[in-house]
């Protein structure tokens, strides 16, 4: 379902913009009113307001929650970030195009090639190369293998938020396998610098296929026992379903995209409906909720690890051969080698790492599919070698506007479970 | 009779119509320039019996009512600050139901092309907004120019909720004002920050480094 009709997304707009949800106010206000208040306020009742966070273990990262709470429910809240604010995009204009990865990797830490992928991507349009099918097929493999790790960080992450101890060492267990993998193909476990505009970095070592398909057989038992200790079990379902729920309009109008929107039933995959790189060439499924709450977040994360799987299976068949980045001069730096044989070569390497490349003036938006939602980036182009503007659509920013809406009248035991189903990242949210 | 609603301009209005047809790029342009040559056609007949042949100020290209230019095959709308809130909330109605962005870009120093179309001044800030269409595989992007001077934009958050904390941060790191906002607050830096971080002239802020040895300081 991809249509909705408008009444029903005024009807949201109006539930969404009452007072009664999102907690809005100063942090002066909210220090004098917080701890108990008698019931004097006529009509307030016994309102509490408590503060969760920054330093919290289960608030993802530096969130801080500003809770109204009568009693054990939550009445509004307020999310507060900016704790992990470094100016990344301000270091964006400072950067040029080749060095831009390494700072737009480190906002969705838990994802990192996306960043790189979706920067490339935009400066390849403004650009306007084409890069060659082996480096497309290279970096679908390898943002495939990151959704599968970001997923399982959320396994690890969620299990551990909700009690199950033990879910955090098996979810950490699998992902360590992939990093293996990052380490051997891109020299780093995380935060990569692997996926740049002309391409990739450098080409898959010999014999990745025989060590992917080594770990890929064994990830499908461990799922099934993820199923067993979760899916089915009577007090994970307590806790979860029901829980946080969302419907497709409220999603829709709060510009919330990913497993958020696709647990409400509204089936939108930028993999599948706006294909980039190659997946109009693979055949995968997007999986889809019904009910809008953590149960169908959670489950929506695991079977699209399974989706992931089928999809690097198919990329592990079809790999094409070739370069493995564009052979454009003015855009990739020559092999090592060439730089002792030509001085073309080497005026180029030193042009390209000191001033950078030239792209041509212009702006341009481009999005992806990220675990978390629509990952997207806005640059606008002086002509320069660095970006006049580097704007990176974080889908966690957005997304984290639910949160007061999905707290709403829940239990302060189910905001844990709530934020961990919002699967927030805080490198993203703040930049 | 079977009227063809897209043949009657053309037999109307021979004129307007080809000269719109050769600077039409998408079949978008075609349906609004059948709407305006109509219009046009039909008063400049009441009125003029000899019509200039070419007006004094071009028209631009207009694309659900607002003035579009086409940036590496992305739309783009540019509609004035008045008119922005009821074009989103038009395209709203129209199938463009999500918001997915708003960010602000200062182009102080830019020197390059802006790429605005006919009758569109540029300023100092400029509001971008991404729509996206689902049911069309659409997206539009919409640039609103705004004045260093007059630095207030009307909030989209009665349309688009999900606008709240983009709009919060255009404010923290550019300064500009939204007028409807519900909490028109600092997001990101520090509530007593003073200045706005993403401005052109907010220096980055660097740290003289020292080398040993060395007598002149960098």
């Amino acid at each position: 379902m991809t249509t909705t009709d408008i009444t029903a997304l005024d009807a949201a707009v109006d539930r969404l913009t009452g007072d009664h949800t999102v907690l809005r106010m100063s942090e002066t206000e909210a220090e004098e009113r917080s701890g108990y208040q008698p019931p004097t306020d006529g009509g307030m009742g016994e309102r509490m307001i408590m503060n969760m966070g920054p330093q919290h273990p289960s608030t993802h990262g530096v969130l801080r929650l500003v809770l109204e709470m009568d009693g054990e429910t939550i009445t509004r809240s307020k999310p507060v970030i900016g704790y992990l604010h470094t100016g990344m995009e301000k270091t964006g204009e400072e950067l040029t195009y080749l060095q831009g990865p390494t700072n737009v990797t480190r906002m969705d830490y838990a994802s990192p090639l996306f960043n790189e992928l979706v920067f490339s991507l935009a400066v390849e349009q403004l650009l306007e190369i084409d890069i060659p099918d082996r480096a497309v097929w290279i970096r679908m493999l390898m943002t495939e293998l990151n959704r599968i790790t970001s997923h399982m960080l959320f396994m690890a992450t969620n299990g551990m938020d909700l009690g199950a101890v033990s879910m955090m060492l098996y979810g950490w267990r699998e992902r360590e396998e992939l990093l293996r993998f990052f380490e051997v193909v891109t020299g780093l476990r995380m935060n990569h610098n692997y996926i740049r505009p002309g391409g990739v970095a450098a080409d898959l070592p010999d014999g990745w296929d025989d060590e992917l398909g080594a770990l890929l057989d064994v990830v499908p038992e461990r799922l099934a026992e993820f199923d067993l200790l979760m899916t089915g079990q009577p007090i994970w379902r307590e806790r979860l379903q029901g829980v946080g729920v969302i419907t497709a309009e409220e999603a829709l109008v709060l510009g919330v995209t990913g497993p958020i929107l696709r647990s409400t039933g509204y089936a939108w995959d930028l993999r599948r409906d706006e294909p980039y790189l190659a997946y109009d060439q693979v055949d995968f499924d997007v999986i889809v909720g019904s009910y809008g709450d953590c149960f169908d977040r959670y489950a929506i994360r695991l079977n699209e690890i399974r989706e992931s799987i089928r999809i690097v299976l198919q990329i592990m068949d079809k790999m094409p051969d070739g370069d493995y980045r564009s052979q454009d001069k003015k855009v990739t730096p020559p092999p090592r080698a060439r730089i002792d044989e030509s001085m073309e070569a080497l005026i180029h390497h030193f042009k390209i790492f000191t001033e950078g490349f030239k792209v041509p003036e212009g702006e341009v938006y481009v999005a992806v599919e990220s675990p978390r939602g629509e990952l997207g980036c806005y640059i606008v182009s002086d002509g320069s070698p660095k970006p006049h503007r580097m704007h990176i659509r974080g889908p966690s920013f957005v997304n984290l506007q639910t949160l007061p809406h999905l707290m709403k009248d829940s239990f302060l035991a189910d905001t844990v479970a709530i934020i961990s189903s919002v699967d927030p990242i805080m490198g993203e949210i703040d930049r | 009779m079977t009227d063809d609603p897209d043949t009657t301009p053309v037999e109307s209005n021979p004129t307007a119509e080809p000269e719109q047809s050769a600077t039409a790029e998408h079949e978008a342009q075609e349906e609004a320039a059948e709407a305006v040559g109509a219009a046009g056609g039909d008063t400049a007949a009441a009125l003029e019996p000899d019509p200039e042949p070419e007006p004094a100020v071009p028209e631009p290209e207009l694309l659900h009512g607002a003035p579009v230019t086409w940036s590496r095959g992305q739309a783009v709308l540019h509609p004035s600050r008045e008119d922005y809130v009821a074009l989103v909330r038009q395209l709203r109605n129209e199938g463009y139901f999500t918001c997915l962005d708003l960010c602000c870009v200062d182009y102080l120093g830019y020197t390059a092309s802006r790429d605005l179309p006919v009758g569109t001044l540029p300023e100092r800030f400029e509001v971008v907004v991404m729509l996206a269409n689902h049911t069309d595989r659409a997206r539009l992007r919409l640039r609103v120019q705004v004045p260093v001077d007059d630095a207030v934009m009307p909030s989209l958050f009665q349309v688009h909720p999900g606008t709240e904390n983009p709009e919060r941060e255009v404010f923290d790191m550019f300064g500009l004002d939204f007028t409807g906002h519900p909490d028109m607050s600092r997001i990101l830096m520090p509530d007593e920050w003073e200045g706005h971080p993403l401005r052109k002239d907010y220096d980055v802020g660097r740290i003289p480094v020292q080398f040993k040895g060395v007598s002149s300081a960098r």
